[in-house]
């Protein structure tokens, strides 16, 4: 089995490193926009992930995307920080410390009122931010051009080139880590916890706890996706960063995506980027619908995600996943 | 004989209930007990406060001259006191493997080390070495949600062993499962914890299966203990027979015919 | 004094129609053991249809007050026909499904549904004031008081009487009472189940319905405006216990009155205290204020 996961580590690598060269030297810049965001969501996803493995779906997670997003803002507006370096790992720890505190909260919950109880805090946060003219109230701030070791550049392209470089090797090092979480000991307490609790209990580890672990892993990551969301876009707001439809296409993004990899989440996210952008230009007034039928005909239909459609493609062509 | 498990003096109320009333048990090493008792009991009761799921509401429980009342399930677990289910609690969605993995993975995390990798070589071979021991091997890729309801309680026990506890509580291996399989089963379970010197209590309505494993039997009725006392003597007590086996159709047969008393007598004199 | 009054009628008047609502929502819960988000488009579907009806029967030369008979109708259409539809098609094979799964089903169900109305109505708001006009507007401790507020808290005070005569005192409500208590048992006594889940599931979407018809006339029917109230909702039933009516009732008094006090007291908290407030209660109550008695298993 070790050797396994050393397969799929190297996969990682080899599918993050040819993403990589294909944007660099053939893809249009457009699509590097693209998968920019979409992986930048795709980091929140994977935080969703974990927790979804271990049962629980949370209706809330716009909550640390938003706290990652305004960390990283308002580090550039109040300190005139835009070092990668610094906002980042801020925008990250900002998320983890605030999912660690509520995680003691919401880790007595499951299920509908786990869901509900985080959609009450992120719409807690919603209000203040929107009514808070000194965080940007309704309409947001720019966010500080963004700096790496000190060097920035007024180049919009090479800009593009390289955070899309960045989005690609910190999404590479999350998914090769949380894969590696996912094979530990702890990593088998998600589907172990969501099957069922009082085993866990009785074979001497506290489901809460490990419950809790999970929570702030999500929070961490979500904050960390929203930081580069908001470095990507150039500004925050709190209807885009914050309200609980961003919470709702985290969710979607993650069922889309299926629980079966790590990897499902960056492609989940790049095929709910450009959907988004096609149904606004082919039919503009049903991208709910689309959202939505999508939605029902995975929960019905695919219940294993995109990911299981692309496992088994590759399985009949006896091609390791 | 030292005593592994002791209880002072245990009550349990649940509002104008008593389930537990002046429990004063103590459980030498290497012991086998049953307890039996009809439906309501406090059998189960009993299984749940030696191992934390509820707390007693006086009194006090003692394993290994430690003090363990109140303490968490996972704590209790951790000090060594497993236990079984009556409806086997496994991982439904993994395999069999699968679940003595993560057992056995959580058996030997301690701190950090949660995060070391679940599969690996030695933790496999100890996993297949519970297979063969509990003769699951024919089961070892199947999902547990897909397993026959005796294979599924074999495996919530194996599980339960997984930790190498000093006492082991079983809450009725045997419910739900055919009469035929009883005692394959039970002979595959008893084998293993002898094999593995481990001390045993377990809940049993099926008076055959009790005067055949056991050594000691603790009669519950309406949350006292009654008797306590060998197997054939037990069997014989007039207040077991009115109050815990009156009620069971099967056990009356097996009564009338007489078979639990010869069966509790072998026992007792294989035991010398 | 005045404006203790003025929050408290406020509050009354968005408290009843958020509780006609909120009460579908909390039977179709406690019954069906279903979230059901599209619950919001229900309403909304209720307040389009009524606001078309009522614009039809205008242009048709029907009075201002004979405007109204259109709430009840929006009301029983949406819910017969789009809840039977939806129940029969979806919502059925979703029973037993894990909670999160179906919660997660019936908000595509919705976004489709929003999305729809869109297709059928347009993309341009309606207006259809007429029944609030043939409403007298009244004096209470010197203040003009909307009329047709006032008859929206009578009549939820109306069918929160009338639900709770049917669930207690009838043989259906009984049935019904059952199944919440213990559905499993509910089976073996030989109950119906789909039967009764499919009605309640009905009558659950024509409250749904009314509540939109309701509120129709006092606003101007834009797209997008279910989203708010089912969040609202949840809110509601969270806070008074899912499943439980009195619950719902207190549940929509509570936040009528929060919000009432918020928007002429306090705007900085408007958009979250609902929320604080249900985190509180889920933090302190976590089955809710009101929560229905279930059986206890082991």
């Amino acid at each position: 089995m070790a050797l396994t996961s050393d397969r799929t580590t190297l996969g990682l690598t080899v599918g993050f490193v040819a993403v990589a060269l294909l944007g660099v030297f053939v893809l249009p810049d457009w699509l590097l926009n693209q998968i920019l965001v979409a992986f930048s969501r795709a980091l929140a996803v994977v935080g969703l992930l974990v927790l979804w493995r271990t049962g629980l779906v949370s209706f809330g997670h716009a909550l640390y995307f938003g706290l990652g997003a305004y960390t990283v803002a308002l580090l550039g507006r109040n300190y005139g920080i835009g070092e990668v370096l610094v906002t980042l790992p801020a925008a990250t720890l900002a998320s983890a410390l605030v999912g660690f505190l509520l995680g003691f909260i919401v880790r007595r919950y499951r299920e509908i009122f786990f869901a509900m109880l985080n959609l009450a805090f992120s719409m807690v946060l919603f209000g203040i931010l929107v009514k808070t003219e000194a965080l940007g109230s309704t309409d947001g701030f720019n966010v500080e051009q963004p700096t790496l070791l000190g060097i920035g550049t007024d180049d919009a392209a090479v800009k593009l080139t390289a955070l899309f470089l960045g989005v690609c090797a910190i999404g590479w090092l999350t998914a090769v880590l949380v894969h590696r979480y996912l094979g530990s000991i702890l990593g088998s307490l998600t589907t172990a916890v969501r099957d069922n609790e009082i085993r866990v209990e009785y074979l001497g580890y506290s489901a809460a706890e490990a419950i809790h672990g999970k929570y702030v892993m999500s929070a961490a990551l979500t904050g960390l996706g929203g930081g580069f969301m908001a470095i990507s876009l150039g500004q925050v707001d709190p209807e885009s960063m914050v309200n609980w439809t961003v919470s709702g296409e985290l969710v979607f993004v993650t069922i889309l995506s299926g629980p079966g990899s790590v990897a499902a989440p960056f492609i989940g996210s790049l095929i709910f980027e450009l959907l988004r952008t096609y149904a606004f230009e082919l039919v503009p007034y049903a991208w709910q619908l689309i959202v939505g039928g999508t939605l029902l005909l995975i929960i019905f239909f695919l219940p294993g995600g995109v990911w299981s459609v692309l496992s088994r493609l590759a399985g009949r062509r006896g091609v390791e996943p | 004989m030292s005593a592994i498990l002791e209880t002072v003096g245990v009550n349990k109320t649940f509002g104008a209930v008593t389930a537990a009333r002046d429990i004063n048990v103590s459980v030498a090493k290497h012991e086998i007990v049953g307890i039996i008792g009809a439906n309501g009991a406090g059998k189960t009761t009993f299984v749940n406060m030696v191992t934390g799921w509820l707390p007693p509401s006086t009194g006090r429980i003692r394993f290994d001259g430690r003090d363990i009342t109140g303490l968490a399930p996972r704590k209790i677990t951790r000090l060594g006191i497993c236990r079984s289910f009556q409806v086997a609690q496994v991982f439904m969605t993994a395999t069999v493997f699968d679940n003595l993995m993560i057992a056995l993975g959580i058996a030997d995390a301690h701190g950090l080390g949660v995060l070391l990798p679940l599969r690996v070589r030695a933790r496999e071979e100890r996993a297949d070495a519970i297979l063969r021991r509990y003769q699951m091997q024919d089961y070892r890729d199947q999902p547990a949600s897909t397993l026959p309801q005796g294979i599924r309680k074999l495996l919530d026990i194996a599980m339960a062993m997984v930790a190498q506890p000093k006492v082991l509580l079983l809450d009725e291996p045997t419910s739900g499962i055919s009469v035929e399989e009883k005692f394959p089963l039970m002979d595959i379970v008893m084998g293993a914890l002898k094999e593995e010197g481990v001390t045993v209590l377990f809940v049993e309505h099926d008076m055959e299966i009790v005067s055949r494993y056991v050594s000691r039997v603790l009669a519950f009725y309406q949350g006292e203990i009654i008797c306590d006392a060998p197997p054939a003597e037990a069997l014989a007590d007039p207040k077991v027979k009115e109050f815990v086996i009156g009620d069971d159709l099967h056990n009356q047969t097996l009564l009338q015919a007489g078979a639990l008393q010869d069966g509790a007598q072998e026992v007792s004199d294989a035991r010398g | 004094m005045n404006l203790l009054l003025t929050i408290l009628v406020e509050g009354l008047g968005y408290a009843s129609y958020l509780f006609i609502v909120s009460l579908g929502l909390t039977v179709i819960f406690g019954v069906l053991k279903i979230l059901n988000v599209a619950h919001g488009a229900f309403y909304a579907w209720g307040a389009y249809l009524c606001a078309f009806l009522i614009g039809e029967f205008s242009t048709m030369g029907v009075s201002d007050l004979g405007t109204m008979v259109a709430i009840p109708i929006a009301a029983l259409i949406v819910g017969l026909i789009l809840g039977s539809a939806i129940e029969r098609t979806i919502i059925k094979n979703l029973y037993g499904r894990d909670e999160v799964l179906i919660v997660l089903a019936t908000f595509g169900l919705f976004l489709v549904l929003e999305d729809v109305i869109l297709l059928v109505f347009g993309v341009d708001p309606y207006f259809a004031y007429q029944p609030t006009y043939a409403m007298p507007g009244v004096q209470i401790g010197g203040i003009h008081q909307d009329g047709y507020k006032l008859s929206m808290i009578v009549v939820s005070l109306v069918i929160g009487l009338i639900s709770w005569a049917v669930l207690n005192r009838t043989h259906w409500g009984k049935l019904v009472t059952a199944i919440i208590y213990d559905s499993e048992l509910a089976v073996a006594m030989g109950i119906n189940v789909p039967r009764v889940f499919y009605t309640v599931f009905v009558a659950g979407a024509v409250l749904g319905a009314l509540g939109g018809a309701y509120i129709a006339p006092t606003i101007s029917v834009a797209p997008g405006f279910g989203v708010e109230v089912i969040v609202l909702s949840f809110a509601v039933v969270v806070i008074g216990g899912l499943g439980s009516i009195p619950g719902a009732a207190i549940g929509a008094l509570l936040v009528g009155m929060l919000r009432a006090y918020a928007v002429l007291q306090w705007p900085e908290i408007e958009l979250f205290v609902v929320y604080a407030v249900m985190a509180a209660v889920l933090i302190f109550r976590p089955e809710g204020l009101f929560a229905p008695a279930k059986a206890r298993k082991i």
